[in-house]
């Protein structure tokens, strides 16, 4: 039995050997894989910031980034999930488009003449009526898929017909807008970022929950004896974690509003206009919170939850996870019910964020919100992909975008190089994975 | 071995047929704990089809099914476990992606009081299972996709021991090993014999599985053609049994024995 001998990487914290670089991996069990990503989008922002003389790299330009993230990054989560299952969700632009229609007209038409102009239930009924119609619309995919046995690319590729027309055929093509004034909190801007002071409120929470995360770890292995990491090596990942977290506060807290909204503010609230202006911090962005909570609770359900180990399950082997009793078809209903779900959560950002529901949005997300799950490590075979990388990935392919804009390329060529970076990308990812074997 | 005890299973005159053609008719084999009893025949004779009527996967048209003793109402697989009846299969059943760990728990995951997975409890009892399966395995935190061939089917026969299987079904178990996983494989069988588990071994190669095996069933056509005890009879008369039907002085002879004068 030679071949049971040597040890895993991770549960070896006797292992020497190798050099720094490695061992520092080894123990604080980073995922290289992912570090890579990191390192790629680091690449990629110093890049345009050269080229942009300096337009990329402020806190201006990375706050909106982050919002221009959000809708992408929400449905991307779900997309890990599908495609883990070897399946496929084309359908999720039209999805978004439909339920953010759904929403517009419920808030700017149905609802006001029920419980008046600007009603504090407003957002929150549109958002729901949004939800549920997305859950049954991924429910509908889901069933059909699961138990009618249609491939689910030809189910979401109907639906991307399907849904692109029902957007259409609501207000028979008209745009609806504006918005409820709570409803577009969610779609960013000075009004809906949270302003300096919960900004760091949140990042120290968060702070918290990291430290409190790894000490929670740490105390569940050594309950059962298991190896641990070195101790330094989770100082290192805490710290780490805050910095970053702290970082990101930072920056969001250094972009100020716009003099404009900032003097009228000003009056608005009867404040003197101070000698070198008045500045006042977005903070984070609503909808980029809501987009980190949503990443979180999708992470939580893939790792931590039943459903989420039968997902991955299923994607490794669905016949060994048909034989062990897990309803593999009710777990796919699933996954589609929770995609159309996100779907209706990025529909509420980017019409929020936009003031109107039109018939086009969500045009081509289906294609990006793929990617950014490829990009991301989740692999099309099927029983790989992580929630963070997809949400990396998204944050990759619109740093791609933005800074496109930025050097003033045009749109044509910014789809070439887009289309070409994710041939590329996968590609890399392929020899990575070779190489890892 | 003790001839007189209630067989752990019994199947009595079992007989199932697909539009017309019979896989199995009027098929009986029964089996002892702790014993190891071999279901040979040629791709096609029917012993697999007959051992899936005991793990659920297909219902009888006629015949018993009697587990200590008492008639036991196989329907599907998830009966079949109820009754401790737990199936290996050949082309190793484990999600590759995962580890250990939660291969052994899959569909029956440990989950702590707020409702999430206990993994670290699953791995603790994982290790304690492998380490009385296989002392030498350790690599608890990989998915199963980097284990050799012999450590998977240790994952999947642990997965079977893990909820107290009483009867194993290993179809083919080898079929995709090497000779030295095969050794391992066959470490492991002797292991679980020593703690009274009963074992149903399918397989289309004598070699595989004569020196593990306590008895021998040997189907052809879909018909038993006799049954004999491993040290009454040689791997020829076996082999001769498999291809002609010819059931030699050592064995009994069952309803698919060649007719001859």
């Amino acid at each position: 039995m030679a071949d049971t001998v040597h040890t895993t990487t991770s549960s070896g914290p006797k292992q020497t050997g190798g050099n720094l670089v490695a061992r520092f991996f080894r123990a604080t069990e980073i995922d290289t894989r992912l570090l890579g990503m990191v390192g790629a989008l680091l690449i990629i922002w110093i890049g345009f910031h050269f080229l942009t003389g300096g337009l990329f790299l402020t806190p201006r330009n990375l706050w909106n980034l982050s919002v221009q993230t959000a809708s992408v990054a929400v449905m991307a989560t779900g997309m890990v999930l599908v495609i883990v299952t070897r399946n496929i969700d084309l359908s999720v632009g039209s999805i978004l488009g439909f339920t953010g229609m759904i929403m517009g007209v419920l808030q700017a038409r149905l609802l006001p003449e029920l419980l008046g102009f600007n009603h504090p239930a407003i957002w929150i009924a549109a958002l729901a009526g949004g939800l549920i119609v997305g859950a049954l619309i991924g429910m509908l995919h889901g069933l059909i898929i699961a138990f009618l046995g249609v491939p689910s690319f030809i189910v979401t590729l109907g639906g991307l017909l399907v849904w692109r027309g029902a957007t259409w055929f609501v207000t028979s093509g008209q745009t609806v807008a504006p918005m409820d004034a709570n409803f577009r909190l969610m779609g960013g801007g000075a009004e809906g970022s949270i302003g300096a002071t919960w900004s760091w409120i949140v990042g120290v929470l968060a702070c918290l929950a990291i430290v409190a995360a790894i000490i929670n770890a740490r105390h569940q292995r050594k309950r059962f004896a298991f190896p641990r990491r070195p101790v330094w090596a989770e100082y290192v990942l805490g710290a780490l974690g805050c910095a970053i977290v702290l970082g990101a506060v930072w920056i969001a807290n250094e972009y100020y509003w716009p003099v404009n909204i900032a003097r009228r503010y000003a009056q608005a609230n009867n404040i003197a206009w101070p000698e070198g202006g008045l500045f006042i911090s977005h903070g984070i962005a609503i909808p980029v919170l809501i987009a980190v909570a949503v990443g979180i609770v999708m992470t939580f359900i893939a790792t931590r939850l039943r459903f989420g180990r039968y997902v991955f399950a299923i994607g490794g082997n669905p016949e060994a996870a048909e034989l062990a009793g897990i309803k593999t078809r009710w777990v796919t209903v699933k996954i589609f019910m929770l995609m159309g779900t996100l779907c209706a959560i990025a529909a509420a950002i980017s019409t929020a964020r936009l003031n109107a529901a039109t018939n086009a949005q969500g045009e081509l997300d289906e294609l990006y919100t793929i990617a950014a799950a490829v990009i991301g490590g989740t692999s099309l075979a099927g029983g790989m992909g992580t929630i963070a990388g997809a949400m990396l990935g998204a944050l990759v392919m619109q740093s791609l975008q933005s800074g496109m804009v930025l050097l003033g390329i045009d749109t044509p060529f910014q789809r070439i190089v887009v289309g070409m970076v994710l041939v590329i990308a996968v590609w890399l990812d392929t020899v990575y994975r070779a190489r890892a074997k | 071995m003790t001839e007189q005890a209630t067989p752990l299973v019994e199947m009595k005159n079992i007989s199932i047929s697909f539009g017309g053609i019979h896989a199995v008719e009027n098929a009986s084999v029964d089996l002892f704990p702790g014993e190891v009893v071999a279901l040979l025949g040629h791709n096609g004779a029917g012993k697999s089809t007959l051992i899936k009527v005991l793990s659920g996967a297909y219902r009888r048209d006629e015949g018993d099914i009697l587990i200590n003793g008492e008639p036991a109402d196989i329907r599907n697989p998830r009966d079949a476990k109820k009754f401790g009846i737990e199936t290996i299969y050949q082309t190793l059943a484990v999600a590759d992606n995962v580890d250990a760990a939660a291969n052994l728990y899959l569909g029956r995951e440990l989950q702590t009081k707020w409702g999430t997975l206990d993994d670290v409890a699953m791995e603790a009892n994982a290790r304690e299972v492998m380490g009385r399966l296989n002392p030498n395995f350790k690599r608890f935190k990989e998915p199963v996709k980097a284990l050799s061939g012999g450590q998977r089917q240790s994952v999947a026969i642990a997965r079977a021991i893990l909820f107290d299987a009483r009867i194993l079904i290993m179809d083919e178990p080898t079929a995709a090993l090497g000779p030295h996983e095969t050794a391992q494989v066959g470490d492991l069988i002797k292991q679980l014999k020593r703690e009274g588990i009963g074992i149903f071994l399918i397989s289309h190669d004598i070699h595989d599985v004569f020196d593990l095996a306590d008895r021998v069933f040997v189907m052809k056509n879909g018909q038993v053609v006799g049954h004999a005890r491993t040290q009454d009879v040689t791997k020829d008369e076996v082999l001769g049994m498999i291809i002609m039907g010819k059931v030699p002085p050592g064995a009994t002879p069952g309803p698919g024995a060649m007719k001859v004068a």
